[in-house]
């Protein structure tokens, strides 16, 4: 009975953490969250007087936002779909911001101090073509103006009041590419040039109330032209020839059309090679890209070009900015080693500039990418200037008056890949202001701290004690806690920038621009590929510090070089940098590691060639100790074949390298390709941890989950529903689940899905996967778990045997094995489309499970792994329900509590991490996209640790009471004896 | 038209009821139409228990007759074969068996296999020396099927392996599960028939020929999402009194008055009980107050 009664309250307990939802005024205690934009592609500085505070940018990754030019700070921002790319920008009537999207084909006015939409035209185009957006500046606000959009083929005039298209007109002439639509000032003739194959130049004139072709002349020049053009004038264009040697001036006054050729070695002595156009918005003048630097020429005439200026590499120019009537200003950004030089010109005046300003750079930034010139008026009236500049790490910055007024870290927005590092240890004896500053500064504090207590301070040092208790309160220190809530979250984000951000508060600790990922002769177009962990001291080699691998590769192809860079996790410096000789197709980490602890990873070439890092005798000799249990698996998604490999020594190289390897083929699967197409992959994390093997039922018995960590699940569609959900009917489309066993590719499971399409998203933990799809037939989103169990131990169930040791628990595990499976499923509707899918990982594993759903919202939901348990059943058995199993329904429920982010959204949400922290309890919740956000969450609550808003006060006054109340007593019936005793 | 042995007319018999019950409905089911797990060996149990199929070698019994098949299933169902290649560690690939197979066509137009067969290739004096160093070193042994059966080698081969030490009991034991779509083979679970244990111990086989365990494998349908529509909707009509809470014993209900309640009477009672006992333990007590009041004048007058 008294058993029953404990195991009621057990199930009370449990049943109690379904949700575990945060009070309103703990948001941000233990979670963080920065919003970013992504790397800024154009902007533009409203002219307005409301709007002269703001800059409106549009980004790579596809945001829209309006930052405040005082602090950087979002007025507000908007995330266009992952398709929705935007091509041009700009501002009507004052105060629409304009942006044209998707290829030319999307039309949309933002209301600018808010930045709600306003309106929205599709524009139909017939061939694709480069989009082009032309807004007339407007002199006079009453005046409708047309917006001028050129997309695929098609030249629209659309109202910029409610984007209704007046009219349109279509350029169906083959081969012709139109380059620039323009319409002077004040005139009521539109312009749209453009070439027709590679030596014909064509130039329309329609008018701008019907959009009539008014004149149209053509002429050819025969040594053709290579496409690039920059409009000089309202009646000149220079344009490249196809050679890219020579500059080609065009007038095309009146109808007549005047080549003018001029090499560009007769401009430019030293010049070599190609040249490109800069397409940037000059009159009178143009910028040629040369392999030496950037060359300014201005255009006197058809046949008369001078060069202004040359900068030497790395350098950057700006648009041409209008400033009060006639003068027209631009900016030029120069790279001098640790600083930049921004030098302002205006048209009038090219032989000098009217503002030089020199501006300390952190060279972890790279060089200056993009820049946007604005002007204001100083206090004094004269015209001051400032500078919007992207640099090379997508950062932001803002340069006025010889400063960076702020600054962006907007390479946060493309992580492409995280992993975490410990915090060093707080040491016995050292103080933590050692690890933190150095010892003058810990002193000022001290003084600062004394001074604040004995109210000397003043505001501006109270404002620095503030920020100090901040940052060595609890959760910023910067060493390891008992816990394990404090980490280093290390991102490497698509620039090849590495990135080191405290759990505490999101800060980022360190920041490293890869050098070996840096643009050079012998690496062309580095990228980044991923991060792994290097090094991990903790049993042996303490006194070093952890560090991680960078993996990249020189080009955009697979057989490209590798490249290899480690990097120390506490300091952010590079240790070591390799330029591999061969390419990078996989990496593995093995799960092997040397005598300093650094992990054995295997890189596998394109040649099917394994080779082992790091090179040194003692990883070989562990690692040829292991070599024949080693397998690894690729994944050819285009063919659709699954090929299973064994490692043998020996390379087919020319020199001897005792750290290459050969691979065999073992096993191939091979997918029909005109039924199925490989759609996902999944594997379980390599750091899993597994605290329990076997799952008791509520009947006593026991099944044995199959844990393996060789388990590979792939998901296959039909080759025609690999589209857009709906773009087949049910009967056509299926989805086939495969669970396979990677070191002998036996397909394990097998089971398809008829009406099933993607997008799939899959997770695959311990022994159960669940992967989410589109059911055409239902019409709504599906989840479906599959739960593997093996029987070939299933016999183990006996006490007596066990007891005796008659059981085959402790024999090794065997791979080759004929397994014995039995495979439980369900399936569950669910309302969200996913974006991103993981699972709660515990550092022993006991914590019962959840995942955390990445929803359309760009929010992360837990949902209980219990209610994606194939064994729910919709009545349950009194002994079921004590077991936890929650009565079946035909969807998962979404609770509101249980939102991991609570009301914040992760825009652009593109991946979950989870790390375990010490505390078994908690999982630390990582999601990235455009927005970061961190948080720590207890699936089935804190049961090992106090809460934090646990009253340890009213615990000691308990304590100190009952003792007090102790003695009392005591003395009171001492008294009370002796009392007794005299009477 | 030879005269058939009543044994095997049997299978045969079972097989057109089989084939006509399929053919003859007309509604197309969702279920799952070819045969799942089915034993290629003829003679091998049907039983679902996988764990000891019971070894038997391909017996050398006469094929069908062609034109009573024919005047069945109308030219529905032909035979295919494929051939098995294996290779020995880094060896190329020769041939070592053949699979024989039924290629039934259904009336939705879709190919399947069915009876599926295999006859290995006894191995000759060099293969079985090969194979002697295979399990000494310890290496893979590696086999291949083409990918469709009907157009060899299809769009590419399908390879598995096992290291050649699992393979080796009374004679060589291998069991092959073929997962198939269609006409094509998607891959072959191919191993030892039973446990391999490791780590692997080097022993011969007592004969050195093959035992083989075939099995087709399709793909199995997942069972529909459970709905519970109606159910809810019924819910949501009777909202007021759809959901009873269930009946509770009388105990269930009120155990929290009712514990204090015992509690107090229970007090009360013991109290009863001492008030009872009150009279006879009151004497003693009076007697020694009696006492300390007499001998309480006797110590003042010592202190005099």
């Amino acid at each position: 009975m008294a058993v029953r009664v404990c195991l009621g309250f057990l199930i009370l307990l449990l049943h109690s953490n379904f949700s575990t939802a945060l009070y309103e005024d703990q948001v941000g205690l233990a979670d963080w969250h920065q919003k970013y934009i992504g790397k800024v592609k154009q902007a533009v500085f409203p002219t307005q007087r409301t709007g002269k505070k703001r800059v409106v940018v549009s980004t790579e990754e596809n945001v829209i936002a309006s930052l405040d030019l005082r602090t950087g700070d979002i007025f507000w921002r908007h995330v266009l779909g992952k398709d929705d790319h935007v091509d041009q920008i700009d501002i009507a009537l004052g105060k629409y911001f304009i942006t044209l999207s998707s290829e030319g084909s999307i039309l949309r006015a933002w209301n600018l101090p808010d930045g709600q939409m306003m309106w929205e035209s599709a524009l139909y185009g017939s061939t694709p073509s480069k989009s082009l957006l032309f807004v007339p500046a407007n002199t006079n606000l009453g005046k409708e103006n047309r917006i001028l959009v050129f997309s695929g083929g098609w030249l629209h005039a659309v109202s910029s009041i409610d984007g209704e298209i007046i009219w349109k007109k279509e350029f169906a002439i083959d081969r012709l590419e139109i380059k620039q639509v323009f319409q002077p000032l004040e005139s009521d003739i539109i312009y749209a040039v453009g070439f027709v194959g590679s030596s014909q130049f064509s130039v329309y004139q329609l008018s701008s109330k019907s959009g009539e072709v008014l004149k149209h002349n053509t002429a050819s020049f025969p040594s053709g032209f290579c496409g690039e053009v920059s409009l000089v004038s309202s009646d000149m264009l220079v344009a490249l020839d196809a050679t890219r040697s020579a500059l080609i001036s065009i007038s095309f006054q009146s109808g007549i059309i005047n080549f003018h050729q001029t090499y560009i070695s007769d401009l430019l002595q030293d010049f070599s090679g190609m040249a490109a156009l800069l397409p940037v918005k000059f009159t009178g003048m143009f910028a040629v890209k040369t392999v030496s630097g950037i060359c300014l020429v201005r255009v006197k005439g058809v046949s008369e070009l001078e060069v202004i200026e040359k900068f030497n590499h790395p350098a950057s120019v700006s648009d041409v900015l209008t400033i009060s009537g006639e003068q027209q200003a631009f900016a030029i950004v120069q790279h001098a080693e640790t600083k930049i030089d921004f030098k302002v010109k205006l048209d009038k005046d090219l032989r000098n500039d009217v503002l030089k300003e020199t501006v300390e750079m952190d060279p972890q930034r790279g060089h200056v990418q993009k820049v946007f010139i604005n002007n204001y008026i100083r206090t004094d009236k004269s015209h001051g200037f400032r500078a919007l500049i992207v640099m090379e790490d997508h950062s932001l910055l803002l340069v006025q008056q010889g400063e960076i007024v702020w600054s962006r870290e907007d390479g946060l927005a493309s992580i492409i890949d995280s992993t975490t590092s410990e915090l060093p240890v707080e040491k016995e004896g050292v103080s933590v202001a050692k690890v933190e500053h150095n010892l003058f500064e810990w002193l000022k504090g001290h003084v600062l701290k004394l001074k604040g207590t004995l109210m000397l301070a003043s505001p501006d040092e109270i404002a620095a004690i503030q920020a100090m208790r901040l940052k060595s309160s609890e959760r910023n220190k910067m060493t390891r806690d008992h816990n394990g809530f404090r980490k280093l979250i290390i991102v490497l984000t698509r620039a090849g920038k590495l990135l080191a951000l405290h759990t505490g508060d999101g800060r980022v600790i360190w920041s490293l621009l890869l050098p070996s990922l840096h643009r050079s002769e012998a690496c062309g177009h580095p990228s980044a590929l991923n991060i792994y962990q290097w090094q991990v001291p903790h049993h042996h080699a303490m006194h070093e510090n952890p560090s991680v691998l960078v993996v990249g590769r020189c080009g955009p192809s697979h057989d490209a070089l590798g490249v290899f860079s480690v990097v120390d996790s506490y300091t952010g410096k590079e240790r070591n940098s390799l330029k591999l000789a061969h390419s990078i197709i996989q990496v593995i980490p093995l799960p092997l590691t040397d005598s300093t602890e650094k992990r054995l990873h295997l890189i596998i070439d394109a040649n099917l060639q394994a080779h082992l890092y790091p090179r040194t005798r003692d990883s070989v000799n562990i690692f040829l100790h292991e070599m024949s249990n080693i397998y690894w698996h690729s994944i050819n998604v285009g063919k659709g074949v699954i090929r299973g490999y064994s490692l043998r020594s020996g390379c087919n190289l020319d020199v001897v390298d005792e750290y290459c390897f050969n691979t065999k083929e073992l096993w191939r699967i091979v997918f029909p390709s005109e039924s199925e197409k490989i759609a996902t992959t999944a594997t379980r994390k390599m750091n899993e941890v597994v605290h329990t093997q076997a799952k008791v039922l509520a009947d006593q018995d026991v099944m044995y989950k199959y844990i393996s960590r060789n388990i590979l699940f792939v998901a296959t569609v039909a080759p025609k529903a690999a589209g857009e959900i709906g773009s087949v009917t049910p009967e056509e489309a299926w989805l086939v689940a495969y669970l396979i066993d990677t070191v002998t590719g036996r397909i394990l499971h097998r089971v398809t899905h008829q009406g099933a399409q993607g997008p799939i998203r899959a997770v695959v933990s311990e022994n159960w996967v669940v992967y989410h799809y589109f059911n055409l037939r239902a019409h709504r989103y599906e989840m479906s778990v599959i739960e593997i169990y093996d029987q070939s131990r299933a016999d183990n169930k006996d006490v007596r045997k066990l007891v005796l040791g008659k059981h085959n628990l402790t024999s090794p595990v065997s791979s080759y094995s004929r397994p014995e499976v039995m495979v439980k499923s369900q399936s569950y509707f669910f309302t969200h489309s996913v974006k991103a899918m993981a699972v709660t990982a515990t550092a022993k594993g006991i914590t019962s499970l959840q995942l955390l759903i990445g929803t359309i919202g760009d929010q992360v939901l837990a949902l209980d792994k219990r209610f994606l348990d194939p064994r729910r059943t919709a009545t349950p058995t009194q002994a079921e329900k004590e077991e936890g199993i929650i009565p079946l329904t035909d969807s998962l429920p979404i609770i509101p509590q249980a939102y991991v982010t609570h009301a914040l959204q992760v825009e652009g949400l593109r991946g979950i991490i989870t790390i375990p922290a010490k505390l078994e309890s908690t999982t630390l919740v990582f999601s990235y996209g455009v927005d970061i956000f961190f948080t720590r969450i207890a699936p089935s609550r804190t049961y090992d640790s106090l809460t934090e808003d646990f009253s340890y006060a009213l615990l000691l006054i308990t304590i100190v009471a009952l003792v007090a109340a102790i003695f009392v007593t005591w003395i009171l019936s001492e008294k009370k004896e002796l009392r007794e005793k005299w009477r | 038209m030879r005269s058939l042995r009543p044994t095997s007319l049997l299978p045969f018999l079972l097989l057109l009821l089989l084939l006509f019950f399929s053919f003859s409905s007309a509604f197309q089911s969702d279920e799952l139409l070819q045969d799942d797990e089915e034993f290629g060996l003829e003679g091998a149990p049907r039983s679902p228990d996988l764990d000891h199929p019971s070894p038997t070698r391909p017996p050398p019994r006469r094929r069908p007759n062609p034109d009573f098949s024919s005047s069945v299933s109308s030219s529905d169902s032909k035979s295919v074969q494929f051939v098995l290649e294996h290779a020995f560690g880094d060896s190329d690939f020769s041939p070592a068996g053949t699979f024989t197979a039924r290629l039934k066509s259904w009336s939705h137009g879709r190919q399947t296999l069915t009876k599926l067969r295999f006859s290995r290739n006894a191995l000759t004096e060099a293969e079985k020396a090969v194979f002697e160093r295979l399990l000494k070193d310890d290496d893979f042994y590696r086999i291949r099927v083409p990918s469709n059966v009907l157009s060899p080698p299809g769009k590419d081969y399908v390879l598995s392996s096992v290291r050649a030490r699992c393979i080796p009991r009374e004679t060589l034991d291998e069991h092959f599960v073929i997962h198939m779509y269609g006409v094509n083979i998607l891959a072959v679970n191919y191993g030892s028939a039973g446990a391999c244990q490791y780590p692997r111990l080097l022993n011969y086989p007592a004969k050195w020929s093959f035992n083989s365990y075939t099995l087709l494998k399709n793909s199995e349908e997942a069972p529909r999402t459970p709905t519970f529509a109606e159910e809810l909707l019924a819910g949501e009509s009777g909202l007021g009194e759809g959901v009873k809470p269930p009946e509770k014993s009388f105990w269930a209900k009120y155990w929290m008055y009712l514990i204090p309640l015992g509690l107090i009477v229970m007090n009360a009672i013991t109290q009863a009980m001492n008030m009872a006992e009150e009279p006879t333990a009151g004497q003693p007590a009076s007697q020694g107050q009696q006492a300390v009041a007499q001998r309480a004048p006797n110590a003042a007058v010592r202190r005099r």
